[in-house]
């Protein structure tokens, strides 16, 4: 009863994260041309490391859903691992995304410079501020995996990280289609 | 270390700010010392501050907002008498600086922290009896929204003594609230106000959704929900629809002033129009958050006192989910002349219509509902009468003004003022205090005086058409809002005579405080001992007053719309046989506990100061850590002890 609920409630959390993201896009949607002199997605995106970056993701979310497979046939092990593997690909995702940004600023186009950067900076950290998130309350998840079992505390959290998860997956693929294939066109 | 924090922030040469924050300290102060003196230091902590409970939160929130409104109505005084006096080459006695935060301070408090919390106090106390739950979905959560929405409230206050508010409207629009234009920490003071009060304000929203969806008594469909529920899922939808809208918004305000971004900045590419776009996408649905719980309220004031059934309960549930989708397809009318262009504006003038056809719809089914029924003219029927006066033509001055042409003329002038305090005092405040009184047994087990009661609604009804109706004339002979002095002696004696209608709405509220206080004072000869005082309809009369911490000892079982009701006529027996266990949420500081790094950390980012804003972020992460360790957060109430508090009650 009380995981159906909970897991009922922050579907509806989720849906406002869905649109907290769709104010996002739509300020992106209307100033990804105010370059303001300065240069253009087409003259900064590096679709190669967008596309890693994506798959990062995308395997993480398949590692996720196997970490709650092992979860219900109550293998402690097999989710403990399967998290893990979420977590360091959910890290190097990050990681790939910080330095995009490190380079970009370094080159001039901080998010500063125009409304087309201030737009995309915070579009696309905004999300990554959520895969931040989602990294610590997975470790935190793990932490009371390892010394509680599957209590339904812990079950009914499992099951909210990733259904949270899953969607920051979904708003990523926004992210690539909008930002860096349609916003990186020449 | 402090940033931008030094002893010049406080006004000392400002005689009426110090006054008035020696006002609010000594009052702080006092109650400080009163709760010493009684030691209920503990007492306060046990049963209120640490509470989870739906009811106690409700009271919190309800009682948060009776003071914003003493705090909100103090600026719109000053606003009044100023403007009576300023006039012919006299300046009145605030300066522009000052005044403008005044009328910035009463539309920020007097929307986010007087109707937001009332609104949603009576929800929070309100829904969960109404649908036969024992609480809401996530009482912990609950807690923690409505501290949010307190450590946002004492941020606002704040800014009182410490710096200074912002000077930019309640709205705050760019380019005049970015950096270059105001570089002070009003604006400031203002959007991290909102920002932390607003995420209170989304998470009750998802919780008394997931409740209204998933804890309804059993056997009660949505069709047999009471209106004022229905009203509260219409409001609660556009919470969580509207609010992330507004979180945006503000945080590209923020990025623009504390990084330096170009959202709406003059400069580097940024629109300030989408600003004003964006906003209002959240700003008009906001308007419908606060009024569709009020007419919930009004609808079932007005069937409990007529004794019938509300007319039209089904159009009235269509028109309460027609207004919620409608409402966001208006948004553009706040801004016609910002020049979208003919096709457009004629699209959201159409849109904007098309609401009063609901509206309407509403306003016949409360009409039709008095009509034949054994009407009892009770202080929550006058209010009722008296918002379906006053709203009706609140609303038809805002269709009037749905017209762009018309519009144009009207724009920012005196009228619009006059327009929106019509529907929104009319609709809102008219609301909360008739449900103020309507509830007011259910939750302490006393009627409120009903003399004082109506004296109350007459200063309001009577203060509010002398305050409000010179202000359309003003708009028409061209007098715009936000103005701080004038030299036109035509306007003259329409602003004495506003003001002096702010003056018996203050009579009004200083009543309402003698209400109060004179029925606690004589609280035990006004005793209700029934739990019904009004012969209700629905399932929050059905238990006593006050009603147990988990409200029913048995869920009622539900066959029809008006539950309470239909128990009474085919005299099911309410007495309880069989007790059963009751789980039961523990009390929880959490809530108290993120609000206190809440105010730390919004206080430490209005001043630059990071580190303190660092630190309590870090405090609130690691709060919920320790806490969410907890996993014995519910305990069981045994049918023995159910049966003791039962027959005590």
């Amino acid at each position: 009863m009380r995981q159906r609920i909970t897991a009922f409630g922050f579907y509806l959390y989720l849906l406002s994260d869905a649109i907290l993201f769709a104010g996002l896009f739509a300020t992106f949607a209307v100033l990804h041309n105010s370059t303001n002199g300065g240069p253009t997605g087409h003259d900064l995106f590096s679709l190669k490391n967008a596309y890693i970056e994506t798959a990062l993701l995308l395997t993480s979310s398949l590692t996720c859903g196997m970490a709650m497979l092992a979860c219900d046939g109550r293998n402690r092990f097999g989710a403990l691992f399967m998290l893990g593997v979420t977590v360091l690909l959910g890290a190097s995702f990050l990681n790939l995304e910080l330095s995009e940004f490190s380079h970009l600023i370094a080159d001039g186009a901080g998010p500063d410079r125009s409304a087309f950067l201030s737009s995309f900076f915070t579009l696309v950290s905004t999300h990554g501020l959520h895969v931040f998130a989602g990294l610590l309350w997975a470790i935190y998840i793990g932490v009371q995996l390892l010394r509680r079992g599957f209590s339904p505390a812990v079950m009914r959290r499992f099951f909210c990280f990733s259904l949270f998860w899953h969607v920051i997956d979904v708003v990523w693929i926004g992210v690539f289609t909008f930002v860096y294939l349609v916003g990186g066109r020449a | 270390m402090f940033g931008k924090l030094t002893w010049d922030a406080i006004p000392f040469d400002q005689p009426i700010v110090m006054g008035a924050c020696s006002g609010v300290l000594i009052g702080i102060l006092g109650v400080l010392a009163l709760i010493t003196y009684l030691k209920r230091w503990r007492w306060l902590w046990t049963e209120w501050l640490t509470t989870v409970d739906h009811k106690r939160v409700g009271v919190m929130y309800t009682l948060l907002a009776l003071v914003m409104l003493l705090r909100g109505f103090s600026d719109a005084i000053m606003m009044r008498s100023q403007l009576a006096l300023a006039h012919d080459g006299a300046r009145g006695y605030l300066p522009p600086e000052h005044y403008d935060q005044v009328f910035s301070a009463h539309g920020t408090i007097m929307i986010f922290f007087m109707a937001m919390p009332f609104v949603v106090g009576l929800m929070n106390f309100v829904v969960p009896l109404q649908i036969g739950a024992r609480d809401v979905a996530f009482p912990k959560l609950n807690a923690i929204s409505f501290w949010l929405t307190a450590a946002g409230a004492l941020l606002v206050n704040l800014s009182l003594g410490i710096g200074e508010f912002s000077r930019t409207g309640w709205l705050a629009y760019p380019p005049l609230s970015e950096l270059a234009y105001s570089p002070g920490v009003g604006v400031d003071y203002y959007l991290w106000t909102l920002q932390i009060s607003g995420v209170g304000t989304l998470l009750s929203g998802v919780n008394l959704l997931a409740t209204i969806l998933r804890m309804r008594a059993p056997g009660m469909k949505l069709t047999m929900m009471p209106v004022f529920t229905w009203t509260a899922f219409a409001s609660n939808m556009l919470i969580v629809a509207a609010f992330p809208i507004l979180t945006v918004t503000l945080a590209e305000l923020l990025l623009d002033r504390y990084l330096g971004m170009h959202f709406f900045t003059n400069d580097g590419g940024g629109d300030p129009m989408m600003f004003i776009n964006l906003i209002w996408s959240w700003g008009h649905p906001e308007v419908y958050i606060l009024a569709l719980p009020a007419f919930g309220i009004f609808s079932e004031v007005i069937a409990t006192f007529s004794g019938k059934p509300l007319f039209g309960y089904r159009s009235m549930v269509i028109a309460t989910m027609a207004i919620c989708l409608l409402g966001f397809t208006t948004w553009l009318h706040h801004f016609f002349t910002m020049g979208s262009g003919a096709n457009v504006n004629t699209f959201f003038g159409i849109t904007t219509m098309i609401i009063a056809i609901p509206t309407g719809v509403k306003v016949f089914n409360w009409i039709f509902t008095m009509y034949g029924g054994r009407v009892k003219y009770t202080s929550p029927v006058l209010w009722t009468i008296g918002f379906i006066v006053t709203f009706t033509v609140g609303g038809m001055t805002g269709v009037l003004m749905a017209v762009p042409p018309a519009d144009f003329v009207l724009h920012n002038s005196l009228f619009l003022i006059a327009h929106f305090h019509n529907v929104i005092i009319g609709s809102v405040v008219f609301a909360c205090l008739a449900g103020l009184t309507y509830w007011f047994p259910k939750v302490w087990g006393f009627t409120l005086d009903e003399r004082l009661g109506k004296a109350v609604f007459w200063f309001w009804f009577v203060g509010f058409y002398f305050a409000f109706m010179p202000l359309y004339v003003l708009g028409f002979m061209g007098m715009t809002r936000r103005m701080n002095h004038y030299d036109h002696p035509s306007w003259n004696i329409y602003l004495y005579v506003a003001a002096f209608g702010a003056f018996l709405i203050l009579i009004g509220i200083l009543l309402q405080i003698v209400q109060l206080v004179y029925s606690i004072w004589t609280r035990e000869r006004r005793r209700d001992e029934t739990g019904d005082p009004w012969n209700g309809r629905t399932l929050e009369w059905s238990t006593p007053s006050p009603p147990p911490m988990y409200n029913f000892p048995v869920l009622p079982i539900v066959t029809s719309v008006d539950a309470f009701w239909e128990q009474k006529r085919n005299r099911v027996s309410t007495e309880v046989q069989t007790f059963e266990e009751i789980e039961v949420p523990k009390n929880s500081p959490l809530g108290f506990f993120i609000a206190f790094f809440a105010v730390t950390g919004g206080f430490g980012m209005i001043w630059h100061i990071f580190w303190l804003g660092a630190l309590s972020l870090a405090a609130i992460i690691a709060l919920i850590a320790v806490f969410a360790w907890d996993e014995h957060d519910e305990y069981v109430l045994s049918p023995a002890s159910v049966k003791a508090m039962q027959t005590n009650a």
